[in-house]
């Protein structure tokens, strides 16, 4: 798809011919066009809401359009503390967005639980349930880091492979298409953590 | 040789099929190519707020609440209409007078059958 020569590009380019490829034109329309999901979950949210306002005005890298559906959404702002009671609806509006789809972990306490990652109603993290793209750190973040990490998540659209063997996973059939959805146990959620994208940190001591 | 006059139309018309069916067969092509389908159960679902749906959508509503409507109407919707009349009252013609009194009046019937029906009394 784009083994087009670079040098050869840019020559043509000087002549003021513009050659681009299939995959690129894909991924420069999908990575300019990120619509969120419109929800937000504790104080982080107050803060995506000042990204998508004037002063800083995510606009500008075309993630404006907040949809209040995940039918519609392309990109999941996890914008808080995710509390147990949470958790389920979080996975099953991430099951229900279309392919494909992207996920924001912004925030110290969607990260690990933050500071409230004592509590016993606070899930630690939400890359226990659904894959994670960018995490942003910070109690909250602010707006710019917000618009950083869009910024990142569009250089990571902007490498998927349409073909091949290192395609992005959303081409692939046989990946599953939803994740399961945690259940309220008698003490905890149920699994506590889906263990095909969550494999818990092993601590390494030195006797 | 000068074109058939309404060869605009025909073309028109075929412009106008072309436009919109071209991005659903371009659509179609590339969700046919790149774009593998994988529903499931949760992906399909009809409710759309994180929340799983409980019963079916088509309840009935008992017939009994036929009196929360009236009362909703003499104590809300009546208040709304009777402001611009109060507010109106001087300038108003003996029609209009007329028209807003069969709407009390009509009102006040239903006032009369809900105090009847004891649905005024504070439930102890």
């Amino acid at each position: 798809m784009s083994d087009i020569d670079e040098g050869l590009r840019s020559e043509l380019q000087r002549q003021g011919i513009w050659v681009t490829s299939m995959q690129e034109l894909y991924n420069w329309g999908r990575k300019n066009s990120i619509w969120p999901l419109q929800f937000g979950l504790a104080c982080c949210a107050i803060e995506m809401i000042a990204t998508a306002a004037s002063r800083y005005d995510i606009a500008r890298f075309g993630g404006e359009v907040f949809r209040p559906s995940p039918r519609q959404a392309d990109l999941m702002i996890v914008a808080g503390t995710v509390t147990k009671k949470m958790a389920p609806q979080i996975v099953r509006l991430y099951n229900q967005m279309p392919d494909p789809k992207y996920v924001i972990s912004m925030g110290a306490c969607a990260i690990s639980g933050g500071p409230f990652k004592q509590g016993y109603n606070v899930l630690k993290g939400i890359d226990r349930y659904i894959p994670v793209d960018v995490y942003i750190p910070g109690c909250p973040p602010r707006p710019e880091a917000l618009l950083h990490a869009f910024m990142e998540l569009q250089r990571k659209i902007d490498e998927q492979k349409l073909t091949g063997p290192g395609k992005a996973e959303h081409l692939d059939p046989d990946q599953p298409s939803e994740f399961p959805v945690p259940a309220f146990g008698a003490h905890d959620l149920e699994p506590a953590a889906n263990t095909d994208v969550f494999q818990p940190m092993k601590i390494e001591r030195n006797q | 040789m000068t074109p058939h006059s309404y060869l605009f139309i025909v073309i028109f018309l075929g412009v106008a099929l072309l436009f919109p069916i071209m991005p659903l067969i371009l659509a179609w092509t590339w969700r046919r190519f790149f774009q593998p389908p994988r529903p499931g159960a949760e992906k399909n679902a009809t409710y759309e707020c994180g929340v799983e749906s409980i019963g079916e959508a088509q309840i009935q509503f008992r017939s009994q609440y036929y009196l929360y409507a009236i009362i909703f109407l003499i104590f809300d919707v009546e208040a709304v209409f009777l402001v611009p009349f109060a507010v109106a009252f001087t300038g108003l013609p003996v029609g209009a007078f007329v028209a807003i009194l069969v709407f009390l009046l009509l009102l006040l019937e239903g006032l009369v059958w809900a105090w009847g029906k004891g649905c005024l009394n504070w439930a102890r």
